[in-house]
């Protein structure tokens, strides 16, 4: 019982025993068949299915979130030790107050914000992807993060904010509001385009054509609002596209992660369906899933999510197609495993950024390095889908 | 196997139309399902029986009229109520990458699990029997791609059968199978008809398989119900020239007098009576 099943046969397929060292199947209690490899734990009513795997998985994950950022608040600018970064944390006296002042008010707004910004996006790919029954459908292939991008380069640069760039009420409210709507116009018109009449199924390459329309559309329209603004609005609007964390202060962090908290939340709740989810229309509906209802909402919970991401760090390339495809893959699940995915993709985003702004001879926004890593897996994963995945049964 | 006219039927369509994409398929239909029979849709291709199995089972909604389950509107029933007592094989169903056996199975619980009750002992049993029933106990540990048509088949009848629900709509549970393998999903469908009750309604190719494991036979055409009643009354060289356009003699099955289809003339070579 040292490792799971899933991982025993590949093709060709033995049509009996799938390993011959374990033949007998049921000889372990604890892990009867239609469990997948979980462990059943059993206490009076309840009953959980734990897989030690994803277990081992996600406190791994959640090691490697710590490293990297503390890492990130420990190198992004002068150098702090370990030591000055946690004390500062823990606002210990003994920390000199400029050290404090460094940690908690310039680095520790950035880190979080990067923290939940990949957070945010990993899970909202993760949903779309799995909603769609593709791995291609993510939030920024959907016209989401596309659309946010209009919504908040349209106040950035139609907001007179001058040479200053935006500040008070247009930056705190303005841009997450109009990024928010930008997301919701552009991710429910995607959607409703792609969808047919009378509940057909959603067809996802539809989807996913629809998405790639829209999201031209609005690369076009951030194009002709960057010529209205003043050259320096139109910089910064620039710099937001790249996918920047850069300048986060805690003013423009804290409404992002007020809002995810309960998006996120919410997600977690969201696992049975999105197990359902991955099945077509016909079966899932056939086991009780009230598509007409599970399938609008959990989109709704994914465009919301990729909004909050793109609002903290700009249109983040990738990180919304990658990181669900890690989570799925090293957890071995059918679908993507939500937590795992949400703290892979937070530490993706604060690795990137501290690798990007600060371990680079010149800084660069975040979002450079993430398509980077992401490029090559999008292409890998196109190759990949040629040899069908999801197959007739 | 005789029923009642006075009971309720289980499952009623009335006035039922069905459609997709703006063309309807199944025209103002009445159709009742007697508590405990099986019953299997024949006709030819395109004729609206997938159509109107799927509307049965609550997969398509209704254009006009209604299905009722035990007398009451379907479409008004919370959906895992619904699944609770009523299972669907669609004809071609698909499931995730990877997916073994085993975790597909046990997906026919779901109506039954909640958050706190992922796998009881009761999902646990009906999984096991589900698998042990269809003969793919040992490959629950199998990913669904690596199994032939025929294993696949068993595999997702086999999740219908974890729903435990005392209807099943099965939507072509032959295909993919050889005859050895298609007589035995029919045995088992017959297993659960007469041992623990259930009531079945299936859409079916071969007429005569239908005939000889059916109570009761439906044909349609041009999503309309040409004929309706025991597969004695029903299967007719008459009717199969109908609804068909097939040249074909009836002849008494040898072991049980069932209806026997030989189709002639122009026709693919029928298959030997075993």
């Amino acid at each position: 019982m040292s490792v799971t099943e899933r991982e025993a046969p590949k093709r060709p397929a033995p049509p009996r025993l799938p390993r011959a060292k374990r033949a007998p199947r049921p000889t372990d209690p604890a892990r009867p068949a239609g469990a997948g490899g979980a462990r059943v734990v059993r206490v009076g009513p309840v009953s959980a299915l734990v897989r030690p795997r994803l277990v081992a998985i996600s406190a791994a994950a959640v090691v490697l979130l710590v490293v990297a950022v503390v890492g990130h608040l420990m190198l992004a600018g002068r150098a702090l030790s370990a030591a000055e970064v946690l004390g500062a944390l823990a606002q210990d006296p003994s920390v000199p107050a400029r050290t404090q002042l460094m940690v908690l008010e310039f680095r520790l707004p950035r880190t979080l914000a990067g923290a939940v910004a990949g957070a945010c996006l990993a899970v909202s790919g993760a949903i779309t992807q799995t909603v769609a029954r593709n791995p291609l459908a993510t939030p920024e292939i959907l016209g989401v993060t596309s659309g946010a991008s209009v919504g908040a380069v349209a106040v950035l640069v139609l907001a007179e904010a001058g040479a200053g760039g935006a500040s008070g009420a247009a930056a705190a409210v303005g841009m997450p509001a109009a990024a928010m709507t930008g997301a919701l116009v552009f991710g429910i018109g995607v959607f409703l385009l792609a969808s047919r009449r009378r509940q057909a199924a959603l067809d996802s390459t539809r989807l996913v054509l629809v998405g790639l329309g829209a999201t031209g559309l609005a690369t076009s329209l951030v194009t002709w609002l960057l010529t209205l603004g003043d050259v320096s609005n139109a910089g910064q609007a620039l710099t937001w596209m790249m996918g920047s964390l850069n300048g986060r202060d805690w003013e423009a962090a804290l409404p992002a992660l007020a809002a995810c908290a309960p998006l996120l939340a919410t997600a977690a709740f969201s696992g049975r369906w999105l197990t359902l989810s991955s099945f077509d229309d016909d079966t899932s509906r056939g086991l009780g899933l009230p598509l007409g209802r599970s399938r609008p909402l959990l989109l709704l919970l994914a465009v919301l999510l990729a909004a909050v991401g793109t609002v903290l760090a700009g249109p983040l390339a990738f990180v919304a197609l990658v990181c669900p495809l890690a989570a799925r893959m090293v957890g071995g699940t059918i679908v993507p495993p939500l937590a795992v995915t949400a703290l892979v993709g937070a530490s993706f985003t604060v690795a990137s950024d501290l690798v990007a702004g600060f371990a680079l001879p010149h800084a660069l926004p975040v979002g450079v390095l993430t398509t980077v890593v992401g490029a090559p897996v999008l292409i890998a994963l196109v190759l990949r889908s040629q040899r069908s995945q999801w197959r007739n049964a | 196997m005789k029923s009642t006219e006075e009971t309720t039927p289980i499952l009623a369509a009335e006035g039922l139309s069905l459609g997709f994409d703006g063309r309807t398929v199944v025209h103002s239909l009445d159709l009742a399902f007697e508590r405990g029979t099986v019953t299997t849709v024949i006709g030819p291709n395109g004729c609206g029986k997938s159509t109107l199995l799927r509307g049965l089972g609550r997969l398509l909604r209704p254009e006009a009229g209604r299905v009722t389950l035990d007398g009451a509107q379907i479409a008004a029933m919370p959906p895992r109520a619904v699944a609770c007592r009523l299972s669907v094989l669609p004809q071609t169903p698909q499931a995730p990458a990877g997916l073994t056996v085993g975790e597909l199975v046990a997906r026919g619980r779901h109506p039954r699990q909640r958050w706190y009750q992922q796998f009881t002992g009761g999902d646990e049993r009906a999984v096991s029997d589900a698998l042990a029933a269809t003969d793919i106990s040992d490959l629950a540990g199998v990913p669904l791609e690596d199994l032939s048509g025929g294993q696949r088949q068993r595999a997702w009848i086999s999740m219908t059968l974890a729903q435990e629900t005392e209807l099943l709509l099965l939507d072509e549970p032959t295909t993919y199978l050889d005859l050895a393998h298609q007589v035995e999903v029919l045995e088992l469908v017959q297993r659960l008809n007469r041992e623990l009750g259930r009531t079945v309604v299936m859409v079916l190719h071969d007429i005569s398989l239908a005939a000889r494991y059916s109570d009761r036979i439906v044909a349609m055409r041009d999503g309309r119900i040409v004929a309706s009643g025991t597969p004695g009354e029903v299967i007719t060289p008459r009717l199969l020239w109908d609804v068909f356009g097939l040249k074909a003699q009836v002849i008494a099955e040898p072991t049980d007098g069932r209806p026997h289809v030989v189709p002639i003339g122009g026709c693919r070579v029928v298959r030997a009576v075993s």
